[in-house]
């Protein structure tokens, strides 16, 4: 029910808004939760595991129960938001969750179907043994339908997230009177300073509480002036709607912005580094665990105080207070000024204190100290409550229980700071007996905690510590005493309840936890995973501590024996949008193109991606299929001529007096003897003998090596080198350059290329270069480092050039090339060509346990060397003999294609692989398939049969031959 | 975010360096096969102060040391290849 006035709504701007499809209005100022509640709405959701009917518990981020999914639209429906955080705007549609068919008859709750399902520890014990076997044929079925919260969007998001970095010399967190007169004081003290407040405005409890005084002026006088003093402070950055999720090291903040700006700007990530932090973030209430304690209408007391004072709206006509704490007097007459009826005070404590207890009376309201409730009355809403006396146990006696009319029941069990960001920044907490509270104890970083959340719950304490705090100075709290009945004492009368909730959004009741204590769980971390207790979306924000109390009740110990779970990020759910900002999409991951990659694209290429790569796959023409196209590009590189753009090769300059003695050291080739004008291929391994990465060394001059790398390894492998250079051999004079983008490399390959390339080439004496040769010329005009190099077994050249002029020296190839046939090829051509020739793909034939010898490579190992990397490796046991496996050809018997990965069986029905096929390809050129496979002494069994796994049929039969399967001689290479 | 003191940069974040390793590892030039096995695999990994080299991969390209604690992730010094790491 509205109020006609007062509360800090628009009443000038009235919204309208739809929940469950039921159109309804509220103010500019409202959150959903406080015009629901407006319009008489108790009843929000069904609750996760047992569908019953929950209502408002909270006004604030500690709101468990009220969690509805939000609807902009496609991409931008998101489930489980708190009602309590949502801002109310035009047109707004909100839905309840976990109700079918509806949010009043819930058929689950209805037959009562959940309820005996889920004991704590449900899914441990449903998976150990034979219940494993009914997990997925009847629980699993049965549960997703029934429990759960909200659904996932279904089409991508639409909306866009920014991201901001920020410096300040103090950041505040929280906009409550603790934090305004921090970061007030911290300005003034002439920092830059940044406050955040997680709520719409700033206030926090003050504006729940308009009554109040401070500092002698009614409380929104008070705000309204230093709101004002904050936002005209040239030193202080304001950001309200900004959550803190992170704390990091090195006073490193994570804060999320919400925006929801119309240009689709929906949320702001900060990543603040700041030299002090004051956290100012407030204290939650406790809940109370008592029997049916999660009806609709069982409120937190200073929730409903904020849904009258901040939003003008009665949360209920007739409330009953059940207190543990004095703080629920203060927010109980403040409704009943409102107009509540206060029906009854139960106090959980034999003797409130007496100044309060005098105030009872004197408003006409019935005390009941000693008492508790033994149970609620009532459907979806609240219409009574059974007020008990607590016998000598703490326990509600029921056989004199007396039935109390009520609508409203207010909780008031005390008050637990809300220390998580505290212990993000790895300070440990400290258990303050006077104040029944884990509070801050030391830091390890450069901050401070004011207010409510380091235990200063009177507002006069939390502002001289927040004024301290932003100063930077000490502040020693007055010495506290607290006449509030202690979590443990509450949680000890409570036990036998039945359905007495301790985490409300997963259903824990604290039986539950009992339970597992009886099951033998006593360590808190592990009750917490097998109850499942503080791991809901809320972190245990609401029921934490109470968790922690009835466990230390039920196994008779003090509750700071047990200790404090640990809070990690985030304090709040945090959208993935906001995390991702930018980089998504296109922008995901940088991707590389090489430089003919736009004549390519015009070309009709098909593009794969190689590593950080985009790549031309293939040149298919128009109507030709890819593997057509593969067979066509295959045949003109075999044929005549094809060219390929391989400029993504990692390319290495190695300079210097040393650089020969250094390239020795590191690969395993004799390179000493590597002459000028010479290329070798050339490998280098890692310490433990395994091949790291394969290439070309070319030797330009006595002290100028032209090194290459494959293609996904040249970061790794430059990394790799300087480490040898910095830190190894730090005395050697050489340098290490990456040039893999400053040269464009066109392979120019097939019988014909000598032909192609001869009229262009100036400088050079084509026909004398070998093959392995290198020279530096002019290629078009352009000049050049022109390697006769062949990856395909065909003669051939590679070309580089600048790559700015790589399209000038691709325009003059082909022109050049036409009448010999020069056909642009892709990286499919280049695989299927290199396996016809037994040639490997590092990575892709070697996987990081293969030797040079394994692949048939052992003559590249320079015999005479003192050492290299990799060569105390190569001399383990075990490195060499004839049972490791080894490189083969595989020739399938018939036309199959074997799958690279299959592993290969000495017989059909074996069990046991003794290798797998590492590349297979369809060889037009040959006309058969072709593969290559790692096996098992594979070099001493040619002519032998093996199998080879398939995934949808009977391990088919291939034989083992040699790994070279066209020219075997060589003679066209050298042709 | 970790800021991380580069000995030749100064602090950047930490997406600019490259984990290398465990630190002050000698490479034997002669070893029996335990020893060589040792000196590939057997690594310290204290829960406490590390010693363990980094490489700012994205800023100047150098490899250095730093003393890390495991558990609190300060680092407590960085300091160049060969230099004795400080107290």
């Amino acid at each position: 029910m509205r109020l006609p006035e007062g509360g800090r709504i628009d009443r000038s701007q009235p919204l309208r808004f739809t929940f469950d499809g039921r159109a309804y209005r509220g103010f500019a100022g409202d959150t959903l939760a406080s015009a629901l509640l407006a319009n008489g709405i108790t009843l929000f959701g069904r609750s996760f595991k047992y569908h019953r009917p929950r209502g408002l518990l909270a006004a604030g981020a500690e709101e468990p129960n009220a969690l509805v999914e939000l609807d902009r639209g496609p991409g931008r429906r998101e489930p489980n938001i708190p009602a309590t955080l949502v801002p109310l705007e035009e047109g707004l549609v909100a839905r309840s969750q976990n109700r079918w068919p509806s949010l009043r008859a819930d058929l689950a709750s209805v037959a009562g179907l959940a309820a005996p399902l889920l004991p704590a520890g449900f899914y441990y014990k449903t998976f150990i043994g034979p219940g494993r076997e009914a997990w997925h044929r009847r629980w699993e079925p049965l549960i997703r339908r029934m429990a759960g919260l909200g659904r996932a969007p279904a089409a991508p998001d639409p909306d866009h997230y920014a991201n901001r970095f920020a410096h300040c010399e103090v950041l505040v967190v929280g906009a409550g009177p603790a934090g305004i007169a921090a970061a007030l004081a911290a300005a003034e003290a002439g920092g830059r300073v940044i406050l955040c407040e997680a709520g719409t405005e700033p206030g926090g409890q003050l504006l729940a509480t308009p009554e109040a005084m401070v500092e002698g002026q009614p409380a929104s006088d008070w705000l309204a002036a230093r709101v004002a003093a904050i936002r005209a402070h040239p030193r202080i950055r304001l950001l309200t709607r900004t959550t803190t999720f992170h704390y990091g090291l090195q006073n490193y903040l994570c804060l999320a912005e919400a925006l929801d700006r119309p240009d689709g700007l929906r949320e702001r990530l900060w990543q603040v580094r700041t030299a002090r932090v004051v956290l100012a973030t407030g204290a939650y209430e406790r809940p109370i665990p008592f029997a049916g304690n999660d009806r609709p209408g069982v409120m937190l007391a200073e929730a409903a105080r904020a849904y009258a004072g901040r939003w003008a709206v009665l949360p209920g006509r007739r409330a009953v207070l059940l207190a543990a704490h004095d703080s629920g007097y203060a927010a109980a007459f403040a409704l009943a000024d409102r107009g509540v009826g206060l029906a009854a005070i139960l106090d959980l404590r034999a003797t409130p204190p007496p100044d309060l207890a005098a105030q009872a009376p004197a408003r006409g309201i019935r005390l009941l100290a000693g008492h508790g409730v033994a149970g609620t009355r009532g459907g979806t809403r609240l219409t009574g409550v059974l007020a008990a006396p607590l016998r000598a146990d703490g326990v509600p006696d029921a056989t004199r229980a007396e039935a109390i009319p009520c609508d409203l029941l207010l909780m008031a069990g005390g008050w637990t700071p809300d220390i998580q960001l505290f212990s993000q920044s790895r300070g440990r907490a400290r258990w303050d007996a006077a104040l029944d509270a884990f509070l801050p104890g030391e830091s390890v970083q450069d901050l401070a905690c004011a207010g409510a959340c380091n235990g200063s719950l009177d507002l006069a304490e939390a502002l001289a510590e927040g004024a301290a705090a932003g100063r930077g100075e000490a502040w020693a709290p007055p010495p506290r005493r607290s006449t509030a009945l202690p979590a443990r004492a509450i949680a000890a009368g409570a036990l036998g309840a039945r359905k007495a909730f301790v985490d409300f959004q997963n259903d824990v009741t604290t039986a539950d936890i009992a339970l597992a204590v009886r099951e033998g769980f006593r360590s808190i971390e592990h009750v917490k995973r097998y109850t499942t207790t503080g791991m809901a979306t809320d972190q245990g924000k609401a029921g934490g501590l109470m968790g922690l109390a009835v466990a230390a009740a039920a196994q008779g110990v003090d509750l700071p024996e047990l200790g404090l779970t640990t809070f990690r990020p985030p304090t709040m759910p945090v959208n993935f949008g906001t995390l991702a900002g930018r980089h998504r999409g296109p922008l995901f991951e940088p991707l590389r193109t090489a430089p003919l990659h736009g004549w390519a694209g015009a070309r009709g290429a098909e593009f794969e991606p190689v590593g950080p790569w985009l790549r031309a796959r293939a040149f298919p023409r128009t109507g030709e299929s890819a593997e057509a196209a593969v067979a066509r590009e295959c045949r003109a590189v075999r044929e005549a001529a094809g060219l390929l753009d391989a400029s993504t090769l990692g390319k290495i300059e190695v300079v210097g007096p040393d650089a020969a003695e250094f390239l020795e050291r590191c690969y395993v080739n004799a390179l000493h003897r590597l002459q000028p004008g010479r290329c070798r291929y050339a490998l280098l391994l890692r310490e433990d003998g395994f091949l790291y990465d394969d290439g070309v060394i070319a030797r330009l001059a006595p002290d100028r090596f032209h090194v290459t790398t494959t293609t996904g390894g040249a970061a790794r492998v430059l990394h790799l080198l300087e480490d040898y250079r910095q830190t190894e051999w730090p005395d050697l004079q050489v340098w290490l350059t990456s040039t893999t983008e400053h040269w464009a490399v066109l392979a120019v390959q097939g019988p014909a290329s000598r032909a192609v390339l001869a009229p262009l080439v100036e400088g050079i004496d084509l026909a004398a270069l070998p093959h392995m040769g290198v020279a530096e010329g002019r290629v078009a005009g352009i000049p050049a480092r022109l390697f006769r190099l062949s990856f395909t077994g065909e003669l051939g050249y590679e070309v580089n050039v600048t790559a700015g002029q790589a399209e000038a020296l691709r325009a003059a190839l082909f022109e050049a090339g036409a009448p010999h046939g020069l056909t642009p090829y892709g990286t499919e051509a280049m695989h299927v060509l290199r396996a016809e020739k037994g040639y490997v793909i590092v990575g892709q034939d070697s996987d990081g346990t293969v030797t040079p010898d394994d692949l048939g490579l052992g003559w590249c190992i320079g015999r005479a060397k003192r050492d290299f990397i990799g060569k105390r490796g190569l001399e383990r046991a075990g490195m060499q003999g004839p049972g490791r496996r080894q490189l083969v050809g595989l020739a399938p018997d018939g036309d199959w294609l074997p799958e690279e990965g299959a592993q290969l069986l000495p017989a059909a029905e074996a069990r046991a692989a003794e290798g797998h096929v590492t590349s297979a390809y369809r060889s037009a050129w040959l006309g058969r398939p072709i593969a290559l496979g790692l096996l098992a002494g594979g070099r001493g069994r040619m002519g032998e049969r093996v199998f080879a796994t398939r995934r949808d049929g009977t391990p088919a039969p291939l034989r083992i031959v040699p790994p070279v399967f066209h020219d075997p001689e060589g003679k066209r290479l050298h042709g | 975010m970790l800021l991380i003191r580069c000995p030749w940069c100064g602090e950047r974040p930490e997406i600019e360096f490259r984990h290398a390793g465990e630190a002050h590892l000698a490479r034997p030039a002669a070893a029996t096969d335990a020893e060589w096995a040792a000196y590939l695999y057997e690594r310290a990994n204290p829960r406490g102060w590390a010693r363990e080299r980094w490489r700012h991969a994205h800023g100047c390209g150098r490899f250095f040391n730093a003393r890390r604690h495991t558990l609190t992730d300060c680092i407590a010094a960085t300091y160049a290849p060969g230099e004795e790491p400080p107290p």
